[in-house]
Order: structure tokens, then sequence, then C-alpha cells
């Protein structure tokens, strides 16, 4: 491959390589000055402003919309509402498909949720338009309304048969165990709620388009703009340098994007779309309720003999999302009879989609609540039992793990945290009027690989840049890619500049799945070390250079420093080098697609659809990041408040870019699991299906004051298999587990098992 | 948000006269203005009352005057309040957020409107907001609603902290209108809901509040403010309990009790406060009286927990003073 195999180095922040060193983040003063900027503070000449009105109804139709007295108001210049037809085409899902039947329709007449579009009113400013819009008199005619999940008339839901899992004969060997527990476990819907809201700049210029929008992933969301305008894919650029925040929200382009470009085309003017933050609960749907009954059969040791699993989630009447409630079930434990079903319902809800590691959340809360309370049954230590029944292998795949820490996790969580002084007793820990609880739960996410491109350029001042169109939603691809950059290029990290978030730029899969990192290393790493090979060769080469008669066949790249390997010949700057040779830069692009992907199409498809996506068992081994949370609550015995007073999480997500921003997201995982086990539910109104605690006042996020000290510990060691650098994903590992975790110490402390999401005061005062 | 001329007052009078015209006051703002960002306040004219002073804690041997305009951490900050009003302290701290003391004024808190969730969704039916369109939380998601004092037509708490803790020191509210100053008991300020959930306060058309005053009592001194919800910090009160006890040789010779988070209005509790007096400041008399705390309590679906909570609460505050006597 290369010309010149210099020796690299591949270790960790101790042997001082760029990669794997304990680095701030490159983007994080930017922030926090108030220097970066994002979408919606894109300053762009001639906007218009445009304000989303929402459906007040759960179900029916629009009967009229009255425009009369918005359109009197001042300052309007456009009102789009389901008469006006926008001219848009059906856009390509991430499989691949493209619906064939009939125009995409983004304000239909049609009401399947509460708070879907209705109308759009652009003005000359916010506040004009939002004032218009409250002026528009809407008719509905409304329908029956499915509410939610647990409703009623909500039904049985269908069967989702492609994700049965079966092996052995759980349900024999269930009613044969010598030991039973089963219960039902519930989670409610959930929400993202980033600090960026979502929203959109749409700009047309002729038959150009650029949207400026939050996004994890610009090349399929311009994709999505340009199929719905029926333009050339290079027509369309989407810009996102900087994100607040997206948890899984902002992977796609959604109706409100369509909307509001579509008044742009229409007004000649760009315009300007904030989605309110009431709004936001309705624009991308959350984390989708579920339901799970888990049945476990154990032996009077709790050696488990059969799972079995019946689970079922919500989606909405006009979409498919399946919150995969057994993604984690089959995973954690050797268990030699197992099934799990799971059941889909449709409700009046926006469609559900991906929050912070979908399915595996869920499904740990039930899995992990359940192993607790076997523990219970048979009298053993939490954490002995699932050293008993310790996956040595994938028990579904049957294939071995990639690498898979989790007794070290084990060990050295419980070592830190002092796990071996808990008592066995429920209640039996208080101090004053607040009573102590010890849980633990473990988690896994798993390892999914895709392709990616870069462009590194070495210029002739000495620096580099690095440049994708992958983006950074804050968990530090700018700061990881400088890195590996700076190492393969043996030039300083701090000379490295690195551009993302733009879909002109070379491709890259949705910052999603927790793979982005280990994806995009591996594209930069090579595009970097061919430019480094590039280097050489010219140095070595070149009539011009100081090395030309050095007689040297290789040479090092250090510090922005090249010379020969005996240290015998010149050392010249890179910057240098490149004004003797005549260069002004050294530019090369690179991907790792595989050869029956490099053609235009493979290429597009790549960057634009998930269909070119490797799941955690595609090779000979099944890989996974895992994680072990010990927590300590404490609950007051009368108020039934809860609070977690100190949490110690150890994790294997393989090798470590930079162990600093692992942990932050690994902590930034904890709280939202925090959250999510104690305070986070959208409250639904069960008569017309509205979400009304949609506001960060009334849904419960943790506060300061709510997140303990948490101690993270790194157990990984690299992972060959995972990925080029041998990490693995390190981005959701840590919300799984910690809600069950928080139960079973809630359990723990109180002696009662809440089985339903989040754990409130109602429910033990 | 509808359209709106913003205006600052230079005094009382301008202020008065405004609102008799019909003008919105706005102090902090920090609820008013997300009223307005909601469409649920949509005043034509705001007069910004900043300026008019009635800025600031005064106090004397008889008590406390705290000026309307006064922010919250002010109050808090003062030594007087602190060495005389640890509860007014304590609920001014338990407060939404550092950020939103400095702005929140201790007029337009007292004035802050309700959390109920559908008060705050123009799009629900609301007696409080829309008279007549009835109360959608009474067979709602009333998780956070009332189970003291509510009626037919609405079951939204007090959301004050503040409040909550001036009624139990006795506070009076000090009023200004175009007749000039009034004097009005705080307990008697606020209004139950009856058939007018509307119409929250005797607030005549045009009166400013312009301070609160606290009579100066020995039951002040040893008091505290114990509020309970769901996270640590930056919420309302699920249940809350202001208490104020004088003893003498371990008997209750005073005692002043209020909830919050619970009821209507800010609750006070007579019959509590006459189980306490004259008995020994003890685990009986304390139990008996927290039990009376929810005498009449009607809880509406989601928020039964509230009844026991609020015994709780208000066992557990007396209980706190009893051990810092
Ligand atoms: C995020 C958040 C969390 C909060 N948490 C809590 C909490 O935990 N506990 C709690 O008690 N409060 C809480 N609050 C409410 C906060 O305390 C109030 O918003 C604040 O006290 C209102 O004061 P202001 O000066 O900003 O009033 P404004 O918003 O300016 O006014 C509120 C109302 O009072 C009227 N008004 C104001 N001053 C006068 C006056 N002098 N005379 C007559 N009318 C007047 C205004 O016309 C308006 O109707 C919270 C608020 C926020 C935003
Ligand atoms: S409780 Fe009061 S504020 Fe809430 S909906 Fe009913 S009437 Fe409105």
């Amino acid at each position: 491959m290369t010309l010149l195999d210099t020796p690299r180095k591949h270790g960790d922040a101790s042997d001082g390589g760029a990669i794997g060193a304990r680095l701030s983040r490159l983007d994080g003063k930017l922030k926090i000055t108030g220097a970066a900027t994002y979408a919606l503070e894109q300053p762009v000449d001639g906007l218009a402003y445009a304000v989303l009105v929402p459906a007040t109804i759960g179900a029916g139709r629009v009967a009229r919309i009255d425009v009369a007295a918005a359109k009197a108001a001042p300052g309007v210049r456009l009102i789009l509402t389901p008469d006006d037809d926008l001219g848009l085409q059906p856009a390509t899902d991430w499989n691949n498909v493209r619906a064939s039947d009939g125009p995409y329709v983004p304000l239909p007449r049609d009401i399947a949720y509460n708070g879907q579009p209705v109308a759009l009113v652009v003005a000359d400013s916010l506040e004009q338009a939002t004032e218009a819009a409250r002026r528009l008199a809407i008719a509905y005619e409304e329908g029956p309304v499915t509410p939610g999940l647990d409703s009623p008339n909500a039904g049985e839901g269908s069967p989702l048969d492609q994700l049965s899992v079966a092996w052995g004969d759980a349900e024999a060997a269930l009613a044969a165990a010598p030991v039973r527990v089963e219960a039902e476990y519930h989670t409610p819907r959930e929400y993202h709620a980033a600090m960026e809201p979502h929203g959109l700049i749409a700009r047309w210029e002729g038959d150009r388009l650029t949207v400026w929008e939050p996004s994890q992933w610009t090349h399929s969301m311009a994709r999505s703009y340009a199929e719905w305008f029926g333009l050339p894919p290079e027509n369309v650029r989407l810009v996102s340098p900087f994100v607040g925040g997206g948890f899984g929200s902002k992977g796609f382009s959604y109706g409100f994007g369509a909307i509001a470009a579509a008044a742009a085309r229409r007004l000649g003017r760009p315009v300007k779309l904030a989605v309110t933050r009431p709004q936001n609960f309705a624009a991308y749907g959350g984390r989708a309720a579920t339901r799970q009954s888990l049945a476990l059969g154990a032996t009077e040791d709790g050696v488990l003999q059969a799972i079995v699993l019946r689970g079922a989630s919500e989606t909405s009447t006009v979409g498919t999302w399946v919150e995969q409630v057994g993604a984690a079930t089959p995973l954690m434990y050797a268990v030699p009879n197992f099934s799990a079903r799971q059941r889909l319902v449709a409700v009046n809800t926006v469609t559900p989609g991906a929050l912070r590691a979908p399915g595996k959340t869920p499904s740990a809360f039930a899995i992990e609540s359940a192993i607790d309370e076997l523990a219970c049954a048979v009298g053993a230590d939490p954490l002995e039992i699932r050293l008993r029944n310790y996956a040595e292998e994938d028990p579904q795949a049957r294939k071995p793990w990639s690498t898979r820490r989790m007794r070290e996790a084990l060990a050295e969580g419980a070592e830190a945290f002092g796990w071996a002084r808990r008592s066995r007793e429920p209640r039996s820990m208080r101090d004053g009027h607040q009573l102590i609880g010890w849980g633990l739960a473990t988690g896994t996410f798993p390892v999914i690989r895709n392709y990616g491109e870069a462009l590194v350029r070495i210029l002739a001042d000495g620096s580099a840049e690095v440049v994708t169109g992958a983006t950074d939603i804050g968990q530090g691809t700018y700061t990881i890619l400088a890195q590996t950059a700076a190492e393969a290029l043996g030039i300083p990290f701090e000379r490295i500049d690195v551009r993302l978030g733009d879909s002109a730029l070379p491709g890259a899969p949705v910052a999603g799945g927790s793979k982005l990192a280990g994806v995009m290393t591996g594209a930069v790493q090579k595009a970097a070390i061919a430019a480094r090979d590039e280097l050489i060769a010219l140095a070595l080469n070149d009539p011009n250079s100081p090395f030309r008669d050095t007689g040297a066949n290789t040479l090092i790249l250090a510090d922005g420093r090249i010379s020969a390997p005996r240290g015998d010949g010149p050392v010249v700057s890179v910057g240098e080098l490149l004004g003797r040779i005549g260069r002004e830069r050294i530019e090369v692009r690179r991907d790792t697609l595989p050869d029956h992907l490099q053609t235009p199409e493979g290429r597009f498809r790549a960057w634009t659809t998930m269909t070119t996506v490797q799941g955690p068992t595609a090779g000979d081994y099944s890989m996974h990041s895992w994680c072990a949370h010990f927590v300590e609550v404490r609950v007051d015995e009368d108020f039934g408040t809860i609070r977690v007073a100190r949490m110690v999480s150890a994790f294997d997500c393989g090798r470590l870019y930079n162990p600093k921003l692992a942990e932050s997201q690994w902590k930034g995982g904890i709280i939202m699991g925090i959250g999510m086990a104690l305070l986070e539910e959208g409250l639904v109104d069960s008569r017309n299906g509205r979400v009304i605690n949609n506001n960060l006042g009334d849904y419960l996020l943790p506060t300061n004051a709510d997140v303990p000290d948490i101690r993270v510990i790194d157990v990984g060691i690299p992972d060959p298999h995972a990925s080029a650098l041998g990490g693995k994903g390190v981005g959701e590992v840590g919300i799984v587990g910690v809600a069950p975790a928080i139960a079973n110490a809630v359990f723990h402390a109180t002696g009662r098992r809440v089985r339903r999401l989040p754990i409130t005061l109602d429910a033990l005062v | 948000m509808n359209p709106f001329r913003y205006r600052t007052a230079a005094d009382p009078d301008a202020a008065i006269g405004a609102a008799l015209g019909g003008a919105t006051f706005i102090a902090g703002g920090t609820d008013l203005i997300q009223l307005m960002q909601e469409g649920i306040a949509a005043p034509d004219l705001l007069m910004d009352i900043n300026g008019i002073g009635y800025s600031g804690v005064a106090s004397d041997l008889d008590g406390i005057r705290i000026g309307a305009l006064t922010r919250l951490a002010e109050v808090a900050d003062d030594p007087t309040v602190r060495a005389r009003f640890p509860l007014v302290r304590e609920a001014i701290e338990s407060t939404a957020s550092g950020q939103v003391r400095n702005m929140a004024t201790v007029g337009g808190n007292l004035l802050q409107k309700t959390r109920c969730l559908y008060f705050r969704d123009r799009a629900a039916p609301c007696n409080k907001r829309a008279p007549g369109t009835g109360c959608s939380a009474f067979e709602g998601q009333n998780r956070i609603n009332a189970v003291l004092g509510a009626s037919a037509h609405c079951i939204a708490t007090h959301p004050s902290d503040l409040a909550v803790a001036l009624v139990a020191a006795d506070a009076e509210v000090i009023l200004r209108g175009p007749a000039g100053e009034r004097t009005v008991l705080l307990e008697s300020f606020y209004r139950l809901p009856e058939d007018r959930p509307d119409i929250e306060t005797v607030l005549e058309p045009g009166e400013l509040i312009v301070g609160v005053w606290l009579p100066i009592a020995a039951a002040a001194r040893r008091s505290r403010y114990v509020k309970v919800r769901d996270r640590a910090s930056f919420e309302w009160a699920l249940a809350s309990c202001a208490a104020a006890i004088a003893t003498d040789g371990g008997e209750v010779l005073e005692a002043r009790l209020a909830v919050g988070g619970v009821a209507t209005k800010p609750w006070r509790l007579a019959r509590s406060e006459a189980a306490l007096v004259g008995r020994p400041f003890g685990p009986g008399a304390i139990r008996e009286a927290a039990a009376l705390a929810a005498e009449g309590a009607e809880p509406r679906g989601r928020n039964a927990y509230k009844v026991p909570l609020l015994v709780a609460t208000v066992e557990r505050t007396l209980m706190e003073l009893r051990g810092a006597g």
C-alpha cells in the first residue's frame, strides 16, 4: 500500500501519540464564546420568517382554513395550507426505497396526530408571522383518537415476525424451571429535548438550494431536499457546521423543512423557520412508549434456563418506527432457551424515532430489572448472578465476541464503588430519613460499521486540513479527526484544521449508531497516510528537494519537520519543502468503500442511505460495546423523592481515541439515563393525543442538582475487528442500563419494585 | 406575539393611570413574557413599572417592608429577613434558579400564573384562561393539580413558594390604586376559584402591589420552608410547607402553618395550628396536626398521592422545627 512504511504509533495517551490523547474539544471555545454559528444564526440577507401552525386535534381532517384575517395582518407575505399544491415529489428513504405513488404532501388535509403542521405563515418578521398565524381560523372534522400504547382502543397491534428470535424451547423450559420471575415493564414516550431546537434557513438561487439546518447527516438530508424539488443532487447544499445536540433527532429532513423550502421558492426570498420548543415535541418523534412482558426461568441457583419476552411498542398511523424491545435481551446472558416477539401498535402520534440507543435502552430496562428480581428470588448477589450467567459467546449469533470485557467492567466497577460492602436485604441501609439503596445493571450497544470519505490537504505554511461532510453534533468529530490526521501526518494537532458539516464535502454516514468516529478516523487516516506518502515521495524525487541527493530511501515526518531516518541529512519543515519544490499544497481524497461500491451509484447510496451498513455480527465475530453501572440512590422514606447520590460506571468501548471526550459522552449518556429513570415522560391528554408538557419547564430533564458525582472507568482494549483504529462505539452505550440500575437501587432502598418509568414519588410515597 | 406598545412608568400614578386604561404591568417579565410568547397573555400596552420606586427591604422594630419591585434574590440576601424569617429565605432559595431570582420581583411572584398544563396550552379548554370553556384538568393530566380549595370549575394550584411562606408569616400586601393605598392580609388577597377561577385576587382595576409587610413575630425566628418536588431544583412544589413555631418550656405558644403545591391558593392550616397550640411540641401533637392538614382534601385522579405527601410534608417540617428548638 504505501511507498514507505515508516513506523506509526498505535498507542494510547501514555505513548504520547495524538490519538488517545486527552485533548479538549476544538469547537469548545467557539461554542462557549458564542462564536460558533448555528444554523438559525446564519446571516442571510433578505430573510422572511416562517411560523408553523400545528393541528390541535389528535385525528381527523382539516375542514377549512380561513386565511383572510391572517392575510390582512401586517407584514404577511405567504400562507401555505392544505389547499396549496407544493408540487413536491417523494424522497428516498434510508432503505434506498422511493415511493412512486404520487406527490409528497407535507401539509396534508388528513390529521394523524396532534401537533401535525396544518399551515405555514411567512412574514417580514417573526413577530408578525407569529401573530398572523394566530389569526388563522381553522375548522376541523374530528375523528376518533388513539392516544397511546396503553389506551383501551389501541388494541394489540400487529406482530413483527421479522423481529422474532427463538432458540431451544423457551416456553417448555420456563414451565419446567424451578424458579420463575415474570413481570411487565413499561417505558413512556421520551424526547430528545436537544438544547438547539429544529429549524432551518432555505435560500434559493435559481434552481440551486442552500439549506442551513442542524444535521446529523448532511448528505442524506440534502438528497431529500433535491428529490422533493426534483433537482439534481449537486444543486442542493446542506450546511451544518455546528449542532446543538441531536441524540437521533437530526438525521433526516422533515416535512417542516420541505414546507419552508417550498415557501422560499414561491416567495423568491430566503425563509427562516424556527420550530418552537413546544412544536419540537411533534416535529420529530421521541422514543416510542414500550411494554414488555418478560419471564425468566432459572435453577434454584439462578442459572438461567429460559427467557421469554413478549413486547410491544407504539408507532404512528402514517409511518413505521420499531423501538426494538428485544435489542439487548438475547445478548446479555447465556441461556439455552429463548423466545422474543414484538408487536407494533399504531396510535395517533408523530412517528417516533431514534433516541440515543434506540431499542437497547428500553430493552435493558426490562432484562436488567428482571435479572435483579431473579437474584432476589434465589438469594444471590446481583453481581454474582451476572457472572453465573455470563455469556462467553454471542448466545444468539453463536459467534465469539470480538472483545467483551464485561467481567472486567463488573469487577473494576464493583471495586471502585465498594459493592462488596452492600448489605443484601432491601431497606437495610439508611441515613436519617434517607433510605439508601445500591443497584447494579449492565448495558450494551452494537458495533455498527460503514464507509467514509475524507480529503486531506497539506498546505504551504506547514499546516494541514481535513475536510469531510460528516457532522459533529457535540461528540467530538472535529477533535478526533484532527488527532488522527496529526498522528498520521506528523504535523502537530494545533496545526490541523478540520472542516465538517456540509453536503458539498466528501461523503460520510450519519452521526448515529455510535459509528461515526470509527468510520471517519479510518477514512482520515487513510487519506492522511496517502498525503504523507505523496509528500515523502516528492521529497525523495523532486529535483529541487534537499533530500534528492541524500541517498535516503525513506523519510520521517514528525512535529511538522521532515528528516532522514538516521538523522544525518537536512531537517526541513513541511512548509519549506513545499516551497522548495514549488508546490502550494498536497491534496489527497480517499474513501474506505469496497470495490463493489466504487461506482457513482454505489457512492451515492453509501453516503445517503443505510444500505451499506454492516451490523455487529456481519463478520466472524459479534462486536459490541459494554458497560456496568453501579448506583447509590437515596429515597426519602416519607416523601418518596429519589436522588441519585453517586454512580460508578465501567465501560468497554475498545480503544479510546480521546479519553476526555469518551468520558464526556459516557457521562452525558448516564445523565440522560437518570432523566429516563426518574423524570422524563411525555404526558399525553387521552382525549386528543396532545403532549401537554411540551416545554422544558414541564418536561423534566435532570438539572445539575440531580446529577451526582459520576465516576467512569475505561476497561476496554483495542478491538481490531471493530474499526480501523480499534475503537468500538462510545456515544450511546452510556445510557443503556442506567434506568434499571436506578430501579434496582430503588428496590434495594425501599423494597418496592417499580417497573414503570419514570419512577416518581407517587409510586413510593 | 400580538403587536403591543411598551412604555415605562416614571411614577406609580402614571402606572395606575395606564392600567385603568387597560395597560398590563410588567416587572421582571419572567412569567409574563412566557405567557405572551404562548399567546396566553396578549396585552396592547405593556407598562414597565421597574422605575416607579418600591424597591428594597426596610426594617424597623415592628416589621419588615419589602418593596414590590425588589428582586427575589435581594430579599433572600437581606440580613434581617435571614435572621427573622428563615422561612421566607428558604422559600425564595428553593424558587426557580439563580438567574430567574435575579430578575423576578416580589409583586410579580405573588401574581404569577398557575402551572396547570392546560392553562398554558392555548388549545385546551380552561376556565381560568378562557372563562366558560371548561376545565381540561378535571379529567385530564392532573398530577400537579390541587387537592384543596378546588371547585368543579378549576383545580389549579397557586404556584408561588414565597406566597406560602408569607401567608404563614401573617404578611400583608400593600396595594395602591386610584384612591390611594390599602393593606390586605395576603391570605385574603387570594380568592378561591369557585365559579370564577379567572379572578384570582381582590386586586381592583388599576391597582398595583407596592409592597409586602412582614410583622415581626417571635414564631418566625424559628421557622422553615420544606419543598418537595420531582427533581432536585428548578421546579415548582408538588407539596410544600411553611411553618413557624414559638414554644415556651416545650409547650407551643404560637403555631403558623401554610402549605403550597396542593391548594388553589396559599393554604393556611388553622386547624392544624389549633391542634398544636397549648400542647407539648412533640410527635403526638405534630402527627395530629399533620393529619388535619389533609382535611377536606379531594383528589381528582393522578394527584391522589398529594394527600399523603401533604401530610408527610407538614409532619417533616414540624419535626425539623422541633429538632431545631
Ligand atoms: C423557569 C422558571 C422556574 C420557576 N420556578 C419557580 C418556583 O419554583 N417557585 C416559584 O414560586 N416561582 C417560580 N417561578 C416563577 C417566578 O418566580 C415568577 O415568574 C416571578 O416571580 C415573576 O416575577 P416577575 O417580576 O418576573 O413578574 P412578571 O412576569 O413581570 O409579572 C407577572 C405578573 O404580575 C403582574 N405584576 C408584576 N408586578 C406587579 C405589581 N407590582 N403590581 C401588580 N401587578 C404586578 C404582571 O402584570 C404579570 O401579570 C419560576 C419561573 C421560571 C421562569
Ligand atoms: S384546573 Fe383551572 S387552570 Fe387548569 S384547566 Fe382547569 S380551569 Fe384551567
